[in-house]
């Protein structure tokens, strides 16, 4: 007999994971509201935030709209990185969106919602085919080539003067109003961030997980090896080519800055800092960086510095970031219940 | 055919400052697998010490050149001990570690303003040197002079010493040479260290070219790059025959068609090389085994 | 059909023009010292290394520079010497990726939650029991002949038309590979045909009814085991070599 009053600890999960972390059996609203919470409260705040426009003033709005473009690119970061490829110029992706975006608008005359779903896609596919030939290598090769190709597209189109040259492709109409563009990335980003978790959870993710552990096997399983990772790579680089397109027609100009080291440091950093092994991980990262970004404005190139002392320090010393870190204690909240 | 000479000897200077340039990350990379992403971060650094050792301080020019030396290959142990050590082993880690402090370096150099016209080296030696029709200042013979006796040391090292068979060794079969008494981490720490001086020994030779700019150590990193990637990182016959056609290469497109497209021979190389020969020209790696 | 084949590395001629022929519902065994061409040969076979000469016939087509998964689409499939698994994934995943391979969707469909209830029988087929902790253990965490076994469940989910074994009983014990000989058997009645490349004599003539002899590349004898291993080549061949009928 235990006495009356006596209290001991339950953790709130208990009775609702029932044989692994993505197994639960629900017993009411409760439960429900514990699980789903937190992935609806970030989908509403998404949702909401363009609404408030009078409340927050442009300024906020367009540094919520550049926020989830980098949480996308983010996301697409960390897709490859459960892949087993580290992408050191993320700008590759963006600015190949953007770019792409600016032609399809400005010489074939696409409308520029259609415009910005063609240059999306083109991009992605294009950035497939150019990584294509290191994807038989080890991962570092990845790492070193997607460092040097921004940079080298960057030179090149400074020295030969395609594309606008130093000056970019400016005239790019607008899509619609401000709050058009932040839907259609609001809604990237839910479809990004649950659908890759999803991609990756599935059988097709296991595939994936495979290659990376060993893909001498996975050929022998009868897989073909090249074209998974070449699929991989083009599906991963879809958010970030999306960020890319949408904010081209935000600013109007698409020019070199689009291959600038930010677009490449930023993602990583947020996605390291939130979590590398989640998409939501990577986007709470992105969420967190960008605003923090836009009160370090006036500190110039002295940002860039800082992610990457942020980025060190994530990488040293919570090797698992601070999404996950804080998922497992939401999991390991405990209340009293009675004896 | 003076124009073919100059050519020549202009894609041979070149291929000297490719190889000086590239050497540094290509010997930490081929010896421990780490791939120093802080390479560029070093090198302009190293060239940064070195011009202020001179002008604020002084120093004499072996003084300098030494110090600038020293100045970097500490960086290098700072970086390995603080920054590679705790992520060791997981490669990709290794590579985002690396990079953010590189990136950091140039960017800290940026913001500090390092980027006026004030910022120059002198030469080695003044003057020039006539070579049958073509003028070639005499500090450039001492770059193509320089990068062969690196490359021939570098060879004589790997070969014919303790340390260099031991980091051999480490980089092809890490757990034979566990077993053999090799002691990995500082292995791999010298590794880091010697490609961090040879950055600063390209550095004081290549930097005064020109004038020392922050674009330069992202241009470090990528001709460190594509020399190695067309290199391979087996055998230092690749790297030199890599930076050779790379050298010739880029003189040949800037005087054919125009100056600024060397970036472009880059690109092309690194593209043609993977898809071709993935294991570098030189390279002989099993063709399975290695594409893990 | 394999006929003349032919692989140099270097300079050093690992596979000199062998022939050999598998007929649907036989097992054939290859033995011979090491180094003398055994794994060369199954890498050859399913496409892992491409012949300088010769070619590789499967069902009258000639397969020599078909790719690994085309021919694993055809219905050959191969285990590896030392085992390779994916060392994070539970056993039961393990066996999952093949399962994800054209071959077996085109068996399978697509269907969602089918394939784990497949790969958990392959299992038990292999002699993991059901439910054992084993099934969802990461592979890293296996013992050594588990992780032969998988690597031979990992083969049967592709329903191969020929499974080549590269020293499958290696490293395991006498009741492990007892327990095996009879799923075997029953694969070669079932009409595929089986490769085994085996130091182990006495287990692999269980399963064979002919074996091939190779050394230093070459084919030196063909024929039925116990005639075989009393020739004079296959003796000298194996002498100073490792003699192990049982080791």
């Amino acid at each position: 007999m235990t006495a009356p009053g006596a209290y001991r600890r339950e953790r709130l999960d208990r009775g609702i994971k029932v044989r692994s972390d993505d197994i639960f059996a629900l017993a009411g609203w409760a439960e429900l509201v514990y699980l789903a919470g937190p992935r609806v409260a970030a989908a509403v705040l998404l949702l909401v935030f363009p609404l408030l426009r009078n409340w927050t003033g442009d300024y906020w709005q367009t540094v919520f709209l550049v926020a989830v473009a980098m949480m996308l690119a983010a996301v697409s970061w960390a897709f490859l990185e459960n892949v087993g490829l580290v992408s050191l110029g993320h700008s590759l992706f963006f600015g190949a969106g953007g770019y792409l975006t600016a032609i399809a608008v400005l010489d074939l005359r696409l409308p520029p919602l259609l415009a910005v779903v063609c240059g999306t896609v083109v991009a992605a596919a294009g950035c497939g085919v150019l990584l294509g030939p290191v994807l038989r290598l080890r991962g570092v090769y990845f790492s070193l080539v997607t460092f040097a190709l921004p940079l080298l597209f960057a030179r090149v189109i400074e020295a030969t003067k395609i594309l606008g040259g130093t000056e970019g492709l400016a005239g790019i109409p607008g899509l619609g109003s401000l709050e058009a563009r932040q839907y259609l990335l609001v809604v990237g980003l839910l479809v990004a961030t649950f659908g890759l978790q999803r991609l990756l959870d599935s059988d097709y993710g296991l595939v994936l997980h495979a290659i990376r552990d060993n893909d001498l096997s996975v050929r022998a399983s009868g897989i073909p090896v090249g074209w998974w990772k070449f699929g991989a790579v083009v599906v991963g680089a879809l958010p970030a080519t999306l960020a890319g397109a949408v904010l081209a027609t935000h600013y109007h100009v698409v020019g070199m800055s689009a291959f600038a080291l930010d677009y490449s440091v930023l993602p990583l950093t947020a996605a390291v800092l939130g979590g590398p092994g989640t998409m939501a991980g990577a986007a709470v990262g992105a969420a967190l960086l960008v605003p923090l970004s836009e009160l370090l404005r006036a500190f110039g190139t002295l940002r860039v510095v800082a992610y990457c002392a942020v980025l060190v320090l994530a990488l040293v010393s919570v090797p698992e970031g601070l999404f996950s870190l804080v998922r497992r204690r939401y999991h390991q909240f405990e209340r009293w219940v009675p004896l | 055919m003076p124009e073919l000479l100059t050519v020549l000897v202009y894609g041979l200077v070149q291929a000297a400052v490719l190889l000086l340039v590239a050497l540094g990350f290509s010997v930490t990379f081929g010896l421990s697998g780490i791939p120093n992403f802080s390479h560029g971060g070093v090198y302009i650094l190293s060239g940064f010490v070195c011009w202020f050792s001179l002008r604020k301080l002084g120093w004499p020019y072996p003084l300098a050149v030494a110090a600038s030396v020293a100045v970097a290959a500490a960086v290098g142990l700072l970086v390995y001990a603080a920054v590679i050590r705790p992520v060791r082993r997981l490669v990709l880690a290794e590579v985002i570690a690396t990079f953010a402090v590189g990136v950091a370096m140039l960017e800290l150099f940026r913001w500090m303003g390092l980027v006026t016209y004030e910022f120059n080296l002198p030469p080695v030696v003044a003057g020039s040197v006539a070579l049958g029709e073509v003028v070639v200042d005499a500090h450039r013979l001492v770059v193509v002079a320089s990068a062969a006796g690196l490359g021939l040391a570098l060879w004589w090292f790997g070969r014919a010493t303790r340390t260099g068979l031991a980091l051999r060794a480490m980089a092809q079969e890490e757990y034979t040479a566990l077993s053999l008494g090799i002691r990995e981490d500082r292995m791999a720490a010298l590794s880091v260290v010697l490609g961090s001086a040879l950055a600063a020994v390209a550095a004081v030779l290549v930097l005064p070219l020109g004038l020392i700019s922050i674009n330069l150590g992202y241009d470090a990193m990528l001709v460190a790059l594509a020399v190695t990637v067309t290199g391979g990182t087996e055998r230092t016959a690749g790297l030199v025959l890599a930076a050779l056609l790379l050298g010739l290469a880029t003189v040949v497109a800037s005087v054919v068609i125009g100056p600024h497209w060397s970036e472009v021979v880059y690109l092309a190389a690194i593209v043609a090389v993977l898809a071709v020969r993935p294991s570098g020209i030189l390279g002989r790696l099993k063709e399975l085994e290695e594409r893990v | 059909m394999v006929d003349r084949v032919s692989k140099q590395f270097g300079g050093v001629r690992a596979v000199d023009g062998v022939s050999l022929e598998v007929r649907p519902g036989e097992a054939l065994g290859i033995i011979g010292p090491n180094g003398s061409g055994k794994t060369t040969l199954v890498n050859l076979i399913t496409g892992f290394v491409r012949p300088d000469n010769g070619r590789v016939l499967f069902r009258g087509v000639d397969i020599a520079k078909s790719s690994v998964e085309a021919r694993v689409r055809m219905g050959i499939a191969r285990s590896f010497q030392t085992p390779r698994p994916f060392y994070r994934l539970p056993a039961f995943r393990n066996v999952i990726i093949p399962l994800c391979s054209r071959r077996a969707r085109e068996r399978l469909g697509s269907g969602f939650g089918r394939r784990e209830e497949v790969a958990l029988d392959l299992l038990e087929e292999v002699g993991f029991e059901r439910d054992a902790a084993a099934v969802t253990k990461p592979a890293s965490e296996l013992p050594h002949g588990y992780l032969k076994r998988l690597e031979l469940a990992r083969c049967l989910a592709l329903d191969p038309q020929l499974l080549l074994l590269d020293e499958l009983f290696s490293g395991m014990s006498p009741a492990e590979t007892a327990s095996l000989i009879p799923l075997l058997l029953r694969l070669v009645q079932e009409g595929r045909s089986l490769v085994l490349v085996e130091h182990r004599l006495a287990e692999l003539f269980q399963v064979v009814g002919r074996v091939v002899v190779l050394d230093f590349g070459r084919k030196i004898a063909e024929g039925h085991p116990a005639e075989v291993m009393t020739r004079e080549e296959v003796r000298r061949a194996y002498l100073g070599g490792e003699v192990s009928a049982s080791a």
